[in-house]
């Protein structure tokens, strides 16, 4: 090939390297710095004195000893009981994958696999619901939940996650089950099948890179979902990002921020391990629906 | 497929959206043209050894009887529409006709709550969709003349932005920002003015919004973008190199065109998205310089007030909103679909 003619002047390519560094610097170092910083004392942290004291913890030093504490750590899963948000982010986010999944792949795979007009008008009907803002939704969702006394409980903001997922996952996984040869269903239900039975054993074993990119994506949905969780949720049932807008209403005035860096991290934590291991398939899914249309 | 097989299949995510999307729409249209019902006051006469009193009492009885009757409670038609908290159709009339200049009109609208979301809502939606688009079309053609080992690093700090949940983002460089935080100190020390506070000047703190704006979004466009790149024709870039085109003119005629539908989809997608913003103003801890339509209504549930007739009808202002935005990408899909069949 024209390796020649490809190949970038020094000029370009030392400012494309450098954009690059910088950008990286913009997107990754907020995140290092805040993880640094949530192991050391308010005043290192929000340093009036002396910037570098976020870096060496000269306050920290002279509070607890060494250079790094735990104790926003502490104040937020022990004292504040963050493990408690922790734990129900851990089951809402279980619950919504798996339920939203369930019913998103038949109703995805159906849509796949039927010619009718109303297939076009099902799909128009979930891309305007998928761009309907969900808090715009939740007055909707109060004055019957107050009444049956719904409201507060993690089943019932899984349920509305659920739907307020289906129009995205069901548009995923009707792309992606287009993209299975309908060959095969075909031919099992020639030998005999009904539909659902060529839906059981010779769809669902070829189905699970598309189901695991959807999954991903229903997941953060739900991990990162604030305005649903802040309204649908009491107390103590509260996922951990509505917990952590608690804290900041509470600690700004108590001088607790640290307990807020602290969760904030640690929040940030399973995210970051997501990236690392499905970054192929998140990268994927993102394209999916733009290089096609 | 049989009908009543795709029935079947179809039936429970139907009826999650129908129950939860689809009626909650309805209810919400319901609510913001009602408004709830005021309790039933009686007057009643106490008379004492010192003369009588007269005190107002709410009749539970008929109050609550009022509340069986009509549950949706007293008809308003458009009323809250109209008023201050909303599209405030006579506080606009006074000042139109009081107010000498365009500017001091201005000024009285940006004191209307609803007009006040609306300017830094669309402000956001319109400034931080282009610049976010930019971003990632350079960030992308920089990672594209990457070696291929540091490529994956490269996209894996690049997602983070996007993935990290907005509140937690937001909160992040919101610290980093602060007058206390490194950047904060940064801006002071380059100003020279140690007082500068993101806190206390409305234009820093609409910046600071667009910044975490395009952070957020911009590695949405770049992975699209990067995408995208790795379908260019090597043909017609070939081609083009062969007739001389300069390295911009490669980018501007082969690639740029190569990627437009890209670009309008990104552009659609994230100018519905951007609407809705919100995270970044709790985060922020902003709304006493920038509203947004989503954080009104987040107001106006939340609190003790607990104001659902308000909520209603702001909810139903930023889906007409949402609406208008999402009519391109319908007429797009409808073209797609005519073009199929």
């Amino acid at each position: 090939m024209a390796a020649a003619a490809q190949r970038k002047p020094v000029s370009l390519k030392v400012a494309s390297l450098v954009f690059i560094v910088i950008w990286l610097m913009v997107a990754a170092f907020p995140f290092f710095w805040t993880l640094w910083g949530s192991f050391k004392v308010e005043l290192d942290f929000f340093s009036i004195a002396d910037w570098t004291n976020a870096l060496t913890g000269d306050l920290t030093k002279e509070t607890y000893g060494r250079p790094f504490t735990g104790a926003g750590y502490y104040g937020a899963w022990v004292q504040e009981e963050f493990w408690r948000a922790a734990l129900n982010t851990f089951i809402v986010c279980f619950f919504v994958v798996v339920t939203s999944l369930t019913i998103g792949t038949l109703g995805g795979y159906a849509l796949s696999r039927s010619g009718h007009n109303y297939v076009f008008w099902l799909l128009i009907a979930a891309l305007i619901f998928r761009a309907m803002p969900p808090i715009t939704l939740v007055s909707g969702y109060l004055p019957p939940f107050f009444q049956w006394n719904l409201w507060g409980y993690l089943p019932t903001a899984i349920i509305v996650l659920v739907a307020i997922n289906q129009p995205f996952t069901l548009w995923m996984l009707h792309s992606f089950f287009q993209k299975i040869p309908k060959d095969l269903d075909e031919s099992a239900k020639v030998d005999g099948c009904t539909q659902f039975q060529a839906f059981r054993f010779v769809i669902i074993p070829v189905m699970w890179p598309g189901v695991i990119t959807t999954g991903l994506f229903s997941f953060l949905l739900a991990y990162n979902d604030f305005a649903v969780t802040a309204m649908l949720l009491n107390e103590q049932n509260r996922t951990m990002v509505p917990k952590i807008a608690a804290f900041l209403g509470t600690t700004y005035t108590e001088g607790n921020v640290m307990f807020a860096v602290a969760a904030v991290v640690s929040a940030t934590v399973p995210l970051f391990l997501l990236v690392m291991v499905f970054q192929r398939q998140i990268v994927s899914g993102l394209t999916a629906g733009a290089v096609k249309g | 497929m049989k009908h009543r097989t795709f029935f079947w299949f179809f039936l429970p995510t139907a009826l999650a959206m129908l129950i939860f999307i689809a009626a909650p729409i309805v209810s919400v249209v319901m609510q913001s043209l009602f408004v709830p019902h005021e309790a039933v006051l009686i007057e009643t006469e106490n008379c004492g050894p010192f003369g009588c009193t007269t005190s107002i009492v709410i009749d539970q009885e008929a109050t609550e009887q009022l509340r069986e009757e009509r549950p949706l409670g007293r008809f308003a038609g458009l009323e809250i529409y109209f008023d201050r908290g909303h599209l405030a159709v006579a506080e606009i009339g006074e000042a139109w006709q009081t107010s000498e200049s365009i500017g001091e009109f201005l000024g009285e609208l940006g004191d209307l709550p609803f007009y006040r979301a609306m300017a830094f809502t669309l402000s956001y939606t319109f400034i931080v969709t282009p610049l976010l688009i930019i971003l990632g079309f350079v960030i992308a053609l920089a990672v594209n003349s990457l070696n291929r080992r540091i490529k994956g690093l490269v996209i894996f700090f690049s997602l983070l932005p996007m993935i990290v949940t907005p509140l937690i983002g937001s909160l992040i460089l919101f610290w980093m920002i602060d007058s206390r935080g490194i950047i904060g100190e940064l801006i002071q020390y380059l100003a020279g003015d140690p007082d500068l506070s993101l806190k206390a000047s409305t234009p820093l703190m609409w910046m600071a919004l667009m910044v975490y704006g395009v952070w957020h979004s911009a590695p949405f466009a770049f992975v699209v973008f990067y995408a995208g790149l790795q379908t260019v024709p090597q043909d017609t870039l070939e081609s083009a190199q062969i007739d001389g085109a300069s390295r911009w003119e490669q980018v501007r005629y082969v690639i740029l065109p190569h990627l437009m539908p890209l670009v309008t989809f990104v552009a659609l997608i994230q100018l519905m998205d951007n609407f809705r913003v919100f995270e970044p103003i709790v985060g922020f801890n902003a709304s006493a310089h920038a509203t947004s339509l989503s954080w009104i209504i987040f107001n106006d549930l939340g609190g003790e007030t607990n104001q659902l007739s308000a909520a209603a009808t702001t909810s139903v202002l930023t889906i007409i909103g949402v609406a208008i935005l999402l009519s391109p990408v319908l007429v797009r899909t409808w073209r797609d679909f005519r073009g199929k069949a």
